[in-house]
């Protein structure tokens, strides 16, 4: 089979798809850090505001998370695509509607992971962290979450790598990313099973790598 | 934020027609990609606990490849890849009976196959292995007591998780608007563009995915709870 097609587009498709840096605004990479970190962020709001006691916190997380569970991610792109320009009377780039979008609609997943972490931690923990005089912000951030966090850490890793493998979507809007950059290069070469053979192969290694490397996070916390 | 809201749209002229279409579309993709995906999710959940390693490598490595690479590129793989490799006749014959639904089927099915798989992977390794050796032991052939002994307490098992995957199949199929399938989305963009109505538009199609999620979740759990198995409290986690 003649891979000539990967060799000669192999820049193009790491340096531009992957990392970002190419004459487009675009890259896998620089979409699905920051989405996975302000993602993770906003869940544990999400995920906190869910086990609060007053109903007008948890009432409206609860219908957040439900909402965004039954609904395709397509259709959340879609929806910032066309809403934000709407409400804010200026375009936005596609990178910035791509990121809006994969932020809110992962919140919603890493919620609920936050939310099971939390309740995976005894009662008597916080019991005992009341009984020492602390407060209930203070028994969250010092003794709850970062034992939570430890028995999160499996399924987070799954969710960061189910949001990576999502970020390919936003090709959909015109964001070049590796698939996109994909998509460029068969346009010109049409190759392609051996372009888009090529691209699984980079997105497996990576994806690959991250659940290698949550195993040893995992064997290391235990 | 000053704009005047036309749901009209939805009723008039094709639009109701599209949208029917589109959710009919959904169904049948998804419905058919389900069929497939459990298929060989059983296959390759079932073989990956088995001693024989041939066996068990080939389907670790299908599901390790196929669950961890974005459906899209499955998506293009399938539509664009593929066919550039069959027999001239077959790729005719293709190309004039729906090509486009057959590799969006392909990707869902088989991409989903593989997460599948994992859920069922779990489901039989929360089975204690001394119920295997038992049935071993009554004389049943390694093939019958999975048939009959592990997969149905297994299956039973995995109600929770497996609904919660068929969902995300559901969900999924909306990705097919990319090689051009008439599904739900694709429908609703088309709409949007002939009306110009994108809010309107957005709106029926993420209504129309809510209350297909909602309700079969909500059969699911009463179906959870008919075949729940008594004096069990463990659940099988999600799967990854």
């Amino acid at each position: 089979m003649d891979v000539s097609v990967i060799t000669s587009n192999f820049k193009f498709l790491i340096l531009q798809g992957l990392i970002g840096i190419g004459p487009f605004i675009g890259g896998t990479l620089r979409l699905a850090i920051p989405a996975i970190l302000f993602g993770f962020v906003l869940g544990i709001f999400v995920g906190l505001a869910r086990l609060a006691q007053a109903p007008w916190i948890r009432m409206p997380a609860t219908m957040y998370v439900e909402f965004f569970r039954g609904v395709p991610l397509v259709m959340v792109i879609f929806w910032i695509w066309f809403i934000i320009p709407q409400l804010l009377r200026l375009p936005i780039p596609e990178y910035g509607v791509a990121l809006t979008a994969f932020v809110i609609f992962e919140a919603a997943y890493f919620g609920e992971i936050v939310r099971a972490g939390v309740q995976s931690v005894p009662r008597g923990q916080v019991e005992a962290a009341t009984a020492l005089g602390m407060t209930g912000t203070k028994t969250m951030a010092y003794v709850v979450l970062p034992q939570a966090l430890k028995n999160m850490v499996p399924s987070l890793v799954t969710q960061m790598i189910v949001l990576f493998k999502d970020t390919s979507l936003a090709s959909i809007i015109g964001y070049v990313d590796l698939t996109k950059a994909a998509q460029i290069v068969n346009n010109r070469e049409i190759k392609p099973f051996q372009i888009y053979i090529f691209i699984a192969i980079v997105y497996w290694l990576c994806t690959y790598s991250m659940s290698v490397f949550a195993r040893r996070l995992e064997r290391r916390a235990a | 934020m000053n704009y005047t809201f036309k749901w009209s749209v939805l009723w008039t002229g094709e639009s109701g027609r599209w949208l029917l279409q589109g959710l009919l579309t959904t169904l049948e993709l998804s419905a058919l990609a389900w069929v497939l995906a459990v298929a060989l999710g059983i296959l390759a959940g079932a073989l990956r606990t088995v001693r024989f390693t041939p066996l068990r490598w080939a389907a670790t490595s299908y599901v390790e490849f196929f669950r961890n690479v974005p459906l899209l590129v499955w998506m293009f793989f399938w539509y664009f890849g593929v066919p550039p490799l069959l027999p001239r006749g077959i790729q005719d014959w293709l190309f004039n009976h729906g090509a486009e639904f057959w590799a969006g089927m392909l990707a869902l099915g088989v991409y989903h196959g593989a997460r599948i798989s994992e859920v069922i992977r779990s489901g039989i390794q929360s089975i204690p292995r001394t119920q295997f050796e038992a049935s071993v032991a009554m004389g049943l052939t390694t093939f019958q007591s999975y048939r009959l002994i592990i997969l149905p307490v297994a299956l039973r098992l995995i109600v929770p998780p497996a609904t919660n995957e068929s969902l995300n199949l559901l969900k999924n199929s909306s990705v097919a608007l990319t090689i051009s399938v008439a599904e739900l989305t694709f429908q609703t963009r088309q709409i949007e563009t002939y009306t110009a109505r994108a809010i309107e538009a957005l709106t029926a199609g993420t209504l129309i995915y809510l209350v297909l999620c909602l309700s079969i979740a909500t059969i699911m759990a009463k179906v959870e709870r008919r075949y729940a198995i008594p004096g069990l409290i463990a659940r099988v986690g999600p799967a990854a």
